[in-house]
């Protein structure tokens, strides 16, 4: 297994040269190192799709203004909703649960130390690819840069006819890698939960970050390979002349859309359970109590993985799919607010008379708590088709999705990245800066997103590289773009904290937050071998009972 | 790895964990028959929506022989896989070889269907949907049959020198349970294609 990889550039021996470091993370099967790169990939990329979506914002900065043109446009939206999703989102959170849920669970490495670095290099090619496209889809015809088509790359704009050029071809093919990437790192995580936690670590003595992977891995699982069936068959259509979405030899452009949104939907839960994860252990440690109701929490979790297969067709309300099958997924779409709403509950009882500590983490984790509550319930107004039909596709949709995302999703992955920061680096992050982001982002969000709702509301689309002045959108658009600056500023101190923390920091030590899952029992950063003794648990909070003799958790549980 | 074992009491039970190797095949076959799910649909979806000929009835009939040798050697690679569980070499060879025989046969009758069905029938992929469909299940399912002949036939290249041992019974059960998942997955394919799509 991993003891193989002991060769761990250590302060004590000669510093190896440059080529030889960079050798060892090339060639690493580590999951630490593998988790590491995983997270600075994903913030290369983070960097990328902001920009791509910072050209967009000065686009629409006022009317009939010509920052980019059309094309470009297009590009930028394509560009940015496939990175964020594709190449920041999913890279990151597989980096941390990488990166954590060995050192969680009391294990070594990953199940599969190599299927792990294989799944890394899939995705890491999957975002070059694309991102070559830039250079290299002009083909034969000398049209087309980088995809146009939409992050969710509706047929028939996919087809030969209305893609010429490589573009589509990029987009595909980038997918197709990277999610068989994903889909290997999934199963690295069940099999890893399923097979590898130390002696006394039950199931139900689990950390709930592992069990929130847990599920989110099995909807990876599930959920990917439907998207990867459907690259297959586009790549069929456009290589092969198959006919799955050419209407015009009777295939369907509406089968195109269940099959993106089959994978589309549960995609969004894949990426908010391990958003979950990061405030379900944060968010005890800070308030300095256990979780509230860890089996309802765990019991929730899997009702969401359940439910969230089943609610893909509200993405197409507005497409006519007739009133059962619009209200089912009416019901199963309102129905999924309920173990959220559960989750909120048992966040809030958790903080509830707890000795709240407001540390950077801890801040980010709040700001959450408001912000995916608004952004659930935007989402509820949506569920029902009537009020989808008037909104659909309008900037109401795009700020709601963007308020799960950004709001939701974002916030407690900068909680985690200030909370396991010292683990990772052994140095601890500036807490004056870690504050100036998290207020400079907070700004930046609620100008850009809760603004962003009003233009929806009057009736600006989605996509639209330009508008006309006078129809009450202006104002909105220029304060949206204000935010964004705001939101760059933060982004700007806090890869600089990072940064200068690993350079200047202060050593954290092993145990800076006095937490309680296994991860901090080892050193900051962990040996290769993370345990120099396999460690036995009898509780959910391991570290409590090492800490508390007298008053141990298990006595409890 | 020789530490574990100290931090355990004698009073507590045995620590005992699923195997990774099975539950890794397992979630494998979980995402691999999410992909056959979504292709299947596909096929369902679009029978009878071409636009043009040949229609499935017209050219489709159902293959029993290889059918019946593709199932049958799901039997063969459980037989194999218990004489190396009771270290009969000898006959864990056998088994497997004539696994991968019955494997072969079956990739040969897809090929001179699919043969036929190109040079004497004119159906290709690009054709009408039932091409498109048609083509793109059953090969998924064909590209299956090769990945596991190739896993098979790497196995039974160790087995000639000499290099399987009892000890590697829980891995070969691994690889049948991927091959008992093609057998699996062609049952439906078969119900799909050549009884409800005709």
């Amino acid at each position: 297994m991993s003891t193989e990889s002991i060769a761990w550039p250590s302060t004590t021996a000669a510093s190896p040269s440059f080529v030889d470091r960079l050798h060892e993370w090339i060639v690493t099967v580590d999951h630490k190192r593998l988790g590491i790169l995983y997270i600075v990939y994903a913030l290369i990329f983070l960097v990328i799709g902001g920009v791509e979506a910072t050209v967009m914002r000065i686009q629409l900065i006022r009317p009939h203004n010509d920052f980019v043109s059309p094309e470009v446009f297009n590009r930028m939206f394509t560009m940015h909703g496939t990175t964020m999703i594709f190449f920041v989102a999913m890279p990151v959170l597989f980096g941390f649960a990488n990166y954590l849920i060995p050192l969680m669970i009391g294990a070594r490495d990953m199940a599969f130390p190599r299927l792990n670095a294989f799944g890394f290099w899939m995705t890491a090619f999957g975002g070059l690819l694309l991102y070559f496209s830039l250079v290299g889809a002009n083909g034969l015809y000398g049209a087309g840069n980088a995809p146009d088509v939409g992050w969710f790359a509706y047929a028939p704009l996919t087809s030969q006819t209305f893609s010429v050029g490589h573009s589509t071809d990029f987009w595909t093919l980038a997918l197709l890698v990277s999610g068989f990437g994903s889909i290997s790192t999934a199963i690295n995580i069940v099999a890893t939960i399923l097979c590898l936690r130390c002696p006394g670590m039950t199931l139900a003595k689990m950390p709930l970050f592992a069990w929130l992977n847990f599920v989110m891995a099995g909807l990876v699982i599930l959920a990917v390979s439907p998207l990867t069936a459907a690259q297959i068959m586009l790549l069929l259509d456009r290589y092969l002349g198959a006919h799955f979405f050419d209407t015009q030899a009777g295939g369907s452009a509406v089968i195109w859309m269940h099959f993106f949104w089959i994978f589309g939907h549960p995609e969004v839960y894949v990426l908010v359970l391990p958003a979950f994860a990061f405030a379900s252990e944060i968010i005890p440690v800070f308030s300095r109590k256990a979780i509230f109701g860890y089996p309802v929490m765990v019991g929730a979790t899997v009702a969401i993985g359940f439910i969230s297969m089943s609610v893909w067709a509200h993405h197409m309300f507005t497409v006519g799919m007739g009133a059962n099958v619009n209200t089912f997924f009416v019901i199963s779409t309102m129905a999924i607010a309920v173990p959220t709403g559960i989750k909120i509950f048992n966040w809030l009882a958790t903080i509830w008379g707890g000795k709240i500590e407001f540390k950077t983490p801890m801040l980010f984790c709040i700001a959450f708590l408001f912000q995916f509550l608004i952004a659930g319930l935007t989402g509820v107004m949506m569920s029902a088709a009537p009020f989808d039909w008037q909104l659909g596709n309008s900037y109401f949709v795009v700020a709601h999705f963007h308020y799960v995302i950004v709001g939701g999703i974002l916030f407690t992955l900068f909680a985690a990245f200030y909370y396991w920061f010292p683990k990772m680096s052994g140095k601890m992050y500036s807490e004056p800066l870690g504050k100036l982001h998290f207020w400079l982002f907070l700004i930046g969000f609620h100008l850009t997103f809760d603004f962003m709702h009003v233009p929806g509301l009057l009736g600006m689309p989605r996509r639209i590289y330009t508008y006309e002045p006078g129809r009450g959108w202006d104002t909105w658009n220029l304060i949206v773009t204000i935010g964004v600056f705001f939101q760059a500023a933060g982004i700007l101190v806090f890869l600089g904290n990072l940064l200068w923390s690993y350079y200047r920091g202060k050593a954290a030590g092993s145990d800076p937050w006095d937490a309680w899952t296994l991860e901090w029992s080892t050193n900051s950063p962990p040996p290769a071998y993370n345990f120099a003794v396999i460690p036995t648990v009898k509780s959910r909070r391991p570290l409590w009972d090492l800490k508390h003799p007298d008053d141990p958790d298990w006595k409890y549980e | 790895m020789t530490t574990t074992s100290l931090t355990l009491s004698r009073t507590e039970p045995e620590w005992r964990l699923p195997g990774r190797g099975r539950i890794g095949m397992s979630a494998l076959i979980a995402a691999e028959a999410a992909i056959f799910t979504i292709f299947v649909v596909a096929y369902l979806f679009y029978i009878g929506q071409s636009l043009s000929g040949p229609t499935p009835r017209e050219v489709l009939s159902p293959p029993y022989f290889y059918t019946f040798c593709l199932l049958s050697s799901s039997l063969t690679i459980h037989f194999a896989s218990r004489s190396l569980r009771r270290s009969n070499l000898r006959s864990f060879g056998a088994w497997w070889l004539l696994t991968i025989t019955l494997g072969a046969i079956f990739l040969y009758g897809t090929a001179s269907e699919w043969h036929r069905l190109i040079y004497t029938d004119g159906l290709t992929i690009s054709t009408n949907l039932f091409g498109t469909t048609y083509y793109s299940l059953v090969g998924l399912h064909g590209f299956h049959v090769v990945v596991g002949l190739v896993c098979l036939s790497t196995v039974m290249v160790f087995a000639l020198f000499g290099a399987v041992k009892q000890g590697h019974a829980e891995r070969i059960d691994v690889l049948s349970l991927y091959w008992h998942f093609v057998d699996a997955v062609w049952i439906v394919v078969f119900t799909v294609v050549y009884v409800i799509g005709r």
